[in-house]
């Protein structure tokens, strides 16, 4: 399928005319874009920044929420043959400064007052930007800037143009290449400066279409856009599958109002990063606590046969005829209502990726009957590598590789990937695309992990993290701490994990607990304890820990590649790791390596058997003032299991 | 595309700088006694079209009675009160009301069970023509009439941007929130004038920005005249044009916020001095 984002709108309003395209909820009503209404928009927006100048291969930066107009704008640069560049409505100024400069950005389209302050604020570092144009008028009344007209305007103007000019806009669509650059995505970047991801239309279209082949997705889905539009994700599902497929998108009414939204719109095709699935987990279990205690009994009964059933009817396995019927009965009770009260009630495919969910969340979904699954892909690969088949979803693999992916897995363990949805370059940087995507086609993910023995794709850290045991009965063994360290925090006790290992002759994590999870645990056995740093030395909560790893350690065991990853000596952290501290990062990833650095006489005690270690810590407290905590810390061994060939 | 939220007479769309005009509401010699207790002798002060002007004061001042006065809860004993060139001794509230002047209360006076747009709907009630007997029946005129005034009430749902919450029973939300209905349903009768008393007492101080940027975009936005009583010295420097300053219902201060500021009698009744 040859074809560009403009052409196939132009062949969805041809076909289709009055099917909706998009649809936003504003002053209480769902308003409908048919997409005949939509080429008619896209034509005077793009008629507009014609007129204004934007040339062909120029990138246009658009910052915002999920707004049809904001849509229209990207599709008008598109048939402009410009190159629309979305950014993080929620990154703040100096942010955007590098990726403005980078792409030569001079037109820009935001969606508020806070957008437009945040370019003015940085005009003076990008003055290439010429012409800044937005979406909402309020509060810009009074604003004198140079170059700054409202998208009203902008349209009014195009329309003069499209009068007189009837055919100009099939002409322009008409001379884009499906190889012509159709976006620009800037990667976060933990180190230096973002990268731009440059895809074409044909890199994008083709993964969207081979996406929504796996998933038979058709016109008639509903989709709920809400994550930020410049992130690749939700691009991918919000407007190339979109344009790809011909659905409906549907843009909620502010960012508080998803939920409620989310459930009036009832999507057919969800996507969610783990935490979503989360918080809405959280908030069912808290109002479950303050029901009665009949409606409350029901529940947990109810989802107590959805645990042992829901998975294996999900995945389509045998059922007995009591454990149907009881099902059916929960499914009329709790289930259905549920799904209905969190607005999945119509999903038929939900996707989650980005980070490890835990198998509880996971099967949670499944066994209510939301056929949740995981997926694989970055914004390098145009998201679709590997997805998961509707009746193989499984919490700790992210699925097959689809139509068009190639997989191998490097000596070192890296992902390599090959297909027709790879990145053409990043932008302006030779180095880095050689780095990543070598002359033989294959796309360096700098993800280690294997093909299981049913063909799924699992992934166990970050290459440059994975190590190896060095000495001790398992010398030689993989050691993956991030893989290890996730597993462990599944446990809702357990808040953070260090794991280190790397060159060592076993494997040893250092613990933060969950202060509210395992306070309110200590509560219940009428503990007590007198703060933090207590209660983590209690020999109770050690008893805690230790259990969570040793049930790790059993299921490292089962894994041939990773049974060397045993955690053999534990000992729980005085202090919560924080971010003021530099022991995470900013986004709350645990700094390993500084980490291991500042509690170096903690890392030697663990190695060296102690069975109590005192150490003093400098502390940071929010205002900035530094104090110390002291404590005398208990190590603890736990028992680890022979490897064990897993059955099949 | 979007329905304007004010009718086009209303809108200042040249109005590129913030203009102040004329003396829009002028308070004259007012002398309000309850018995023997005095509170208020002799104000005079007046309101610009489009100005912001505070009214402040220790407790007690007499701050809340002034607006009850222009509002015409209170009639004052003494005393005149021009507003838009005609001139009352005495107003009653629904007059008031119906000549484009609305108000917050500082305890707030909503109705708890009722939703957020019914709320709000209650300040179109000026504005709504149909019958009593028609709008229970919903006989075609009072639907249409209904539907207008909802989509009105829908604007300021989402200028106040309270969306989230549009069915959320009022006495459910959290103050500050609460607060921002009684705007918003102040903000329905399309007032030229707004009293506000007290609009950010008990709020925290993220809640009392949102509510200074609320204002000012009203004031901005719909040209709309703001007389607001408020204790938050901050608040008042930022965010008025002009402030008058009661003691003991007395005018001691009356400019600039600067002005007010630098004023002794002001600084005397706020910190003391040393008789």
């Amino acid at each position: 399928m040859l074809t560009t984002f403009p052409q196939l709108l132009l062949k969805h309003a041809a076909e289709r005319p009055t099917a909706p395209a998009l649809r936003e909820k504003e002053y209480g009503i769902w308003q409908t874009h048919s997409w005949a209404d939509l080429v008619r928009l896209v034509e005077q927006v793009a008629a507009g920044l014609h007129l204004a100048g934007l040339q062909r291969h120029e990138h246009m930066v658009v910052i915002g929420a999920n707004r049809p107009r904001l849509y229209a704008t990207m599709l008008a640069a598109q048939s402009l043959g410009a190159i629309p560049v979305p950014l993080y409505q929620d990154a703040v100024g100096a942010e955007c400064v590098f990726p403005l400069n980078n792409a030569e950005v001079r037109f820009c389209l935001v969606e508020d007052q806070e957008q437009v302050d945040k370019l003015l604020e940085i005009r003076e570092q990008c003055p290439q930007i010429s012409n800044i144009y937005f979406d909402d008028p309020r509060g810009l009344r009074n604003y004198e800037e140079q170059g700054l007209a409202s998208l009203d305007s902008l349209i009014e103007a195009g329309k003069a143009h499209v009068a007189k000019n009837p055919q100009w806009f099939q002409s322009e669509v008409a001379k884009a290449q499906p190889d012509d650059v159709a976006a620009m995505f800037f990667t976060s970047g933990t180190t230096g400066n973002p990268k731009g991801v440059v895809h074409t239309h044909s890199t994008l279209l083709d993964r969207a279409s081979a996406g929504a082949e796996f998933d038979k997705l058709t016109s008639s889905e509903e989709v709920l856009a809400y994550l930020p539009p410049a992130w690749i994700g939700q691009n991918i599902f919000s407007y190339a599958q979109w344009l790809a497929c011909g659905y409906v998108v549907n843009c909620p009414e502010s960012a508080s109002t998803v939920t409620i939204d989310l459930k009036e719109v009832g999507p057919t095709y969800y996507f969610a990063p783990p935490r979503i699935f989360e918080g809405l987990l959280t908030s069912v279990m808290i109002r479950m606590e303050d029901a009665g205690t009949i409606k409350r009994a029901m529940f947990h009964a109810c989802m107590s046969v959805a645990k042992r059933v829901g998975p294996a009817l999900m995945d389509g396995e045998p059922v007995g005829t009591l454990d149907r019927i009881k099902y059916a009965l929960g499914n009329l009770l709790v289930y259905g209502p549920l799904r209905n009260n969190l607005g999945f009630s119509r999903v038929r495919v939900a996707y989650t990726a980005g980070e490890a969910i835990g198998p509880d969340l996971f099967t949670f979904y499944r066994s209510i009957g939301i056929n949740l699954k995981q997926l694989y892909g970055s914004t390098e690969t145009a998201v679709f590598v590997c997805l998961q088949p509707d009746n193989q979803a499984r919490a700790d693999t992210v699925g097959v590789p689809i139509r068009g992916v190639e997989i191998k897995v490097a000596d070192n363990g890296e992902i390599l990937v090959k297909s027709a949805g790879l990145l053409k370059e990043y932008y302006k940087n030779p180095k880095a695309t050689a780095e990543v995507l070598t002359a033989d086609g294959w796309y360096h993910t700098s993800d280690a992990g294997f093909l299981d023995a049913h063909g799924h794709l699992k992934i166990i850290d970050r290459v440059k993290d994975v190590g190896r045991i060095k000495g001790g009965a398992n010398d030689g063994a993989m050691f993956a701490p991030k893989y290890v360290e996730n597993k462990l925090k599944f446990f809702p006790h357990i808040k953070e994990v260090v794991a280190l290992g790397d060159g060592r002759e076993k494997v040893c994590v250092m613990v933060n607990i969950d202060f509210d999870a395992v306070g309110n645990w200590a509560e219940r056995r009428n503990l007590p304890y007198a703060g933090y740093t207590d209660l983590a030395q209690k020999p109770e909560v050690y008893e805690l820990i230790r259990e969570c790893i040793e049930k790790v350690n059993a299921d490292l065991a089962t894994d041939t590649m990773l049974a060397g990853s045993q955690v053999s000596r534990f000992l729980v952290l005085h202090k919560e790791l924080d971010a003021d501290d530099g022991e995470l990062t900013r986004t709350n990833k645990v700094r390993r390596g500084f980490i291991a650095e500042k509690y170096a006489v903690l890392v030697d005690a663990l190695y060296a058997g102690r069975t109590e270690q005192y150490i003093e810590t400098q502390v940071k407290f929010e205002d900035g003032r530094t104090g110390s905590v002291s404590a005398t810390l208990k190590l603890s061994d736990t028992k680890t299991f022979a490897p064990v060939k897993a059955a099949a | 595309m979007k329905p304007a939220l004010y009718p086009p007479e209303q809108q200042h769309p040249t109005m590129t700088k913030k203009k102040i005009g004329d003396v829009i509401l002028d308070v004259k010699n007012i002398s309000l006694r309850f018995g023997g207790v005095k509170a208020l002798t002799d104000i005079s002060f007046n309101v610009k079209e489009h100005e912001i002007r505070a009214i402040i004061g220790p407790n007690g001042a007499g701050k809340s009675s002034m607006l009850n006065c222009i509002n015409g809860v209170y009639t004052p004993q003494d005393g005149s009160i021009t507003f838009r060139g005609k001139t009352f001794s005495h107003m009653n509230s629904r007059q008031v009301a119906e000549m484009g002047v609305a108000r917050t209360f500082q305890n707030l006076a909503l109705f708890k069970g009722m939703s957020v747009i019914d709320n709000i709907m209650t300040g179109r009630n000026l504005k709504i023509k149909s019958n009593l007997l028609m709008q229970a029946l919903r006989i075609g005129p009072a639907e249409r009439e209904e539907i207008r005034h909802r989509e009105y009430v829908e604007h300021i749902i989402d200028f106040l941007e309270i969306q989230a919450f549009r069915k959320t029973p009022v006495g459910q939300l959290p103050y500050g929130l609460q607060k921002r209905v009684d705007l918003g349903r102040a903000l329905a009768m399309e007032p030229q004038v707004l009293l506000l008393d007290e609009p950010m007492a008990g709020m925290n101080v993220e809640e009392k920005q949102d509510m200074c940027r609320f204002i000012l975009d009203v004031n901005d936005e719909f040209g709309t005249t703001i007389v607001l009583i408020e204790h938050d010295m901050g608040v008042v420097m930022d965010i008025s044009d002009r402030v008058v300053v009661l003691d003991y219902g007395k005018k001691i201060g009356d400019g600039s916020p600067d002005e007010v500021r630098n004023n002794e009698d002001v600084i005397s009744a706020y910190l003391g001095t040393s008789h």
